[in-house]
């Protein structure tokens, strides 16, 4: 088959790899017809993430037809499914809470000893990211295995939704909603959100649908503005106001009652910027990083909540942990939980409550991919968001 | 107290040690006696305690997660043959037998007088509180054997065995709960070596 594959960094290359087979009993191969281009995938790309190695089968945003089902699978051939970027077994103590992306089982136990030191205890697989969260083949392919079948993938039965419009549910759709889900938001709220990122916009839209009064977004790109005004969401540009002060103002004095850190989605956590905080920690060098975060904390309004989906990978410091806990914020966190949203998230679009596919700017078949990674790049203003079609 | 239970067990709650009621095993030191001691627990949800035990105490079930053993068979008189992969393709067999068992609690087994290695195993399986499943804890010793007892054993043992306990048993409990153990391999290749 046909593979995104990686060789080093900015080096990325269409080439031929073997077919994936049924390797354990709940094992399904899916044949993509639909796979994105994450932001996170750049990270891979600019070469920072530690664990990925020359000749890694990239992405993790991906739908398809079911081609072949092992003995454990619940799913049927013919059957058009979008697959969750988190593998979770199901039933394991995490699962069962829901907690997918904490799943016990799914990262393979020789694939841990990278991030159990940095984290205490590893997290979940994941589709296309590294050997740290798995080193599991991804699905820019023409072709993927997915473990634990029965679990993850949610069947689309409905052949009038395309795939564009439901592509999104296996990543940055319930990262978005989940972001929002974290902010708690009560009916009158201001949500502020960093960043008009995929995450971010979709966190926006997610946070108008649970009835913020008003969501801000901020960011530098100004068609990505535009794109959370169509939304019905006011923007701040930073490179032209002072975002604290514009936004004490602009809430009366009182600052957003939540606030969404959407901007260091880097690398859903691992760059290895953030490695390299840790490594300076200890010697004793300051690191300064997660402005965004930063801001948000002394923005936030006393008593507000703090979301920040999936974002970093390694320690800060210069962090305001005075502001955090004499205004008595509250954090919510972490990688998606994929699996807990599909369904409900498959339901508001099917409504029509949700429409994602205004994000989608460009399509190209897989053969282009390298394309698509170099402008998705280095053309972000333009270029939000890429879907390649294999097979055209 | 023997040597594995002194390694296991946090003392008891009326002996109060160095460890309070921490694994004695986590203590900073390595050596108990001659031993060498590693050991892990882990939290297996299902299926039940009388179950996971049932398994472990089938010792040819062993080799399905435990990294470094090409196989087990039954030795006669209650005797187990482990055949352990050494580096350079060859293997080491190693006859343990049955030293004392608990239904659903608790077994151990030691190599039996003149095996190449001198070693002792435990696993004890405990439920975990509030109905959360079982805790399941591997406690191995071994000599570190000396010149004499041959190089491809010496190196063998020196693969990292806290990991490998780890992985052995993180694996267990994969398997136990999932039906599989988890991998990243597109395809069946070969056998594991
Ligand atoms: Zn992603
Ligand atoms: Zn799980």
């Amino acid at each position: 088959m046909r593979a995104l594959t990686y060789h080093g960094k900015k080096d990325v290359r269409v080439d031929t790899h073997p077919d994936p087979g049924i390797v354990n009993p709940r094992d399904a191969i899916i044949k993509i017809t639909a796979t994105a281009i994450c932001g996170s995938d750049l990270h891979l790309y600019d070469g920072v993430i530690p664990g990925l190695m020359s000749g890694d089968i990239l992405g993790h945003e991906f739908m398809g037809e079911v081609v072949e089902t092992g003995p454990g699978s619940t799913l049927r051939k013919g059957q058009r499914v979008v697959v969750p970027f988190t593998i979770s077994c199901g039933s394991c103590f995490f699962c069962e809470k829901q907690q997918f992306s904490a799943c016990d089982n799914s990262n393979p136990v020789e694939k841990r000893d990278i991030s159990e030191p940095l984290y205490g205890q590893p997290m979940s697989g994941l589709f296309g990211y590294s050997h740290m969260t798995g080193g599991y083949p991804g699905g820019q392919a023409e072709y993927v295995r997915v473990p634990f079948s029965d679990v993850g993938p949610i069947v689309i039965e409905n052949d009038d939704l395309e795939d564009e419009k439901v592509l999104f549910l296996s990543d940055i759709l319930p990262t978005g909603w989940m972001a929002a889900e974290n902010a708690e938001i009560e009916g009158g709220d201001t949500v502020a959100v960093w960043g008009a990122g995929p995450v971010g916009l979709f966190a926006a839209q997610s946070a108008r649908i649970m009835n913020a009064a008003r969501v801000i977004v901020i960011d530098h790109h100004p068609h990505r503005l535009e794109l959370a005004a169509g939304l019905g969401c006011e923007t701040l540009n930073f490179r032209e106001v002072d975002v604290r002060e514009a936004l004490l103002e602009m809430t009366g004095g009182i600052g957003p009652d939540a606030v969404i850190d959407a901007v260091g989605m880097e690398a859903h956590g691992f760059a290895i910027d953030n490695m390299l905080d840790v490594a300076k920690q200890t010697v004793g060098m300051g690191a300064d990083r997660a402005s965004a975060l930063k801001q948000a904390l002394l923005a936030c309004r006393k008593g507000g909540r703090v979301s920040i989906p999936g974002v970093y990978g390694g320690m800060t410091d210069k962090f305001p942990l005075g502001a955090l806990m004499e205004k008595g914020l509250k954090i919510g966190t972490g990688q998606t939980h994929v699996q807990r949203y599909t369904k409900k998230l498959l339901g508001l679009i099917e409504e029509g409550k949700i429409d994602t596919t205004f994000l989608i700017s460009h399509r190209l078949p897989l053969e282009q991919a390298p394309d698509g990674y170099f402008n998705f790049k280095n053309y972000q203003n333009e270029w939000t968001k890429v879907v390649l079609k294999p097979g055209t | 107290m023997g040597l594995l239970a002194l390694a296991r067990s946090s003392a008891g709650k009326h002996t109060p040690t160095a460890t309070g009621n921490a694994p004695g095993r986590t203590a900073r030191r390595e050596r108990f006696g001659r031993y060498r001691v590693v050991g892990k627990t882990v939290t297996v949800s299902k299926p039940s305690r009388d179950e996971l035990f049932a398994f472990w105490r089938d010792f040819t079930n062993l080799p399905a997660f435990m990294e470094n053993l090409n196989a087990v068979r039954p030795a006669g008189q209650g005797r187990w043959e482990w055949e352990i992969v050494a580096p350079g393709e060859t293997s080491v067999k190693v006859v343990t037998e049955i030293a004392s068992e608990r239904a659903g609690e608790l077994i151990v087994w030691r190599s039996v007088e003149g095996s190449s290695i001198d070693t002792e195993g435990r696993v004890a399986f405990r439920d975990a509180p509030g109905g959360r499943g079982t805790q399941v804890e591997l406690v191995v010793a071994y000599v570190p054997p000396a010149g004499g007892a041959g190089v491809a054993i010496a190196k063998l043992l020196q693969r990292e065995p806290e990991q490998q306990a780890r992985r052995d048993l993180r694996r267990f409990k994969a398997l136990m709960e999932t039906g599989e153990i988890p991998t990243s391999d597109n395809r069946i290749e070969t056998e594991k070596a």
